[in-house]
């Protein structure tokens, strides 16, 4: 029964999590869906496509698709890290390419937001083909929570300041 | 396909455009880059697909990082400082204001030209310069690619 209880809190979310996604334009464009959420992270896939490509010679993803594809899941890990969920905004993001993704491969991005305070949630996020434990790029970011509760599962908002 | 060759076609032509065709990525996002009086102008064009918001509506955080990290590579293409297409090495970004649904411009400053690595500080702004709505770093590899690790 518990069991049934935590599979339906887990399907609940991550329909929530991929209603999220699909409501992100950009994102929506390229084809980034979330495939599986969890308290505290969510894993996201890019399929390979042409549109994607920063060195045509070699078919190598360019480097911004990873910037694109972090800042979107790690924004989508700390919102549903965020109980209730609630607007978050981009503050900073460090990337690190430890070596090319492998030409016409989908990528998959995992980020765990694993530090919630009053103001700020710290998010790590690792991006890989096959692995997780064999990632091509990680990241760390930190993002703004919202002065607005309850509005949760949108990104971007930030205050004019 | 000697991208290399193309890209050195293009800049005595002085044809900005064509450089921007060969990677798809920077079409997709829609930008282009020209010669202003402040120095290599990038601009990123306005369009819907660039939406990360809807609701406010803001541009995508993810896009405006792209956009920044394609101007520093056109940047070094440009100025004829490398002989290999550039590899990004780390990125840093950080977001000071949001992504208004309009153009976006940005201007790249290198630091420190290697033989191996440039390091590279771009700002992106809108409407007004003086209001930038983000400051990036990045590091780009630019010796020709050697073993298995990184090659590209």
């Amino acid at each position: 029964m518990a069991k049934r209880q935590t599979d339906l809190a887990h399907r609940r979310k991550l329909v929530l999590a991929q209603e999220f996604f699909r409501r992100i334009p950009h994102g929506e464009s390229i084809g980034m869906a979330a495939v599986d959420v969890g308290d505290d992270f969510v894993v996201s896939r890019l399929p390979y496509s042409g549109a994607l490509v920063g060195n045509p010679a070699t078919g190598h993803l360019h480097g911004g698709v990873v910037t694109t594809m972090i800042d979107q899941t790690s924004g989508a890990a700390a919102v549903a890290t965020l109980d209730p969920p609630e607007v978050v905004a981009t503050l900073d993001m460090r990337i690190d390419h430890l070596r090319a993704a492998a030409p016409g491969r989908d990528i998959l991005a995992k980020a765990q937001c694993y530090k919630i305070t009053g103001n700020i949630a710290f998010v790590r996020c690792v991006v890989y083909e096959d692995d997780e434990r064999e990632p091509f790029a990680t990241s760390m970011s930190t993002f703004m929570r919202s002065t607005v509760p309850g509005r949760g599962m949108v990104e971007g908002a930030r205050e004019e300041r | 396909m000697d991208l290399m060759q193309e890209v050195a076609r293009a800049r005595e032509a002085n044809d900005h455009a064509r450089v921007v065709e060969l990677i798809p990525y920077a079409r997709t996002l829609n930008m282009d880059f020209y010669d202003a009086p402040e120095g290599l102008m990038f601009r990123l064009r306005y369009q819907d697909a660039n939406i990360g918001n809807p609701n406010v509506p803001a541009l995508h955080g993810g896009v405006i990082g792209a956009f920044m990290e394609h101007a520093g590579i056109f940047h070094i293409l440009w100025h004829n400082e490398s002989s290999v297409l550039p590899r990004v090495i780390d990125f840093s970004i950080d977001y000071l204001r949001p992504g208004r649904p309009e153009d976006t411009f940005a201007l790249c400053r290198v630091w420190r030209q290697g033989k191996r690595v440039a390091n590279v500080a771009v700002e992106a702004w809108q409407s007004d310069p003086d209001k930038p709505i983000a400051t990036a770093r990045a590091h780009f590899l630019l010796s020709p690619p050697a073993g298995d690790s990184r090659e590209g």
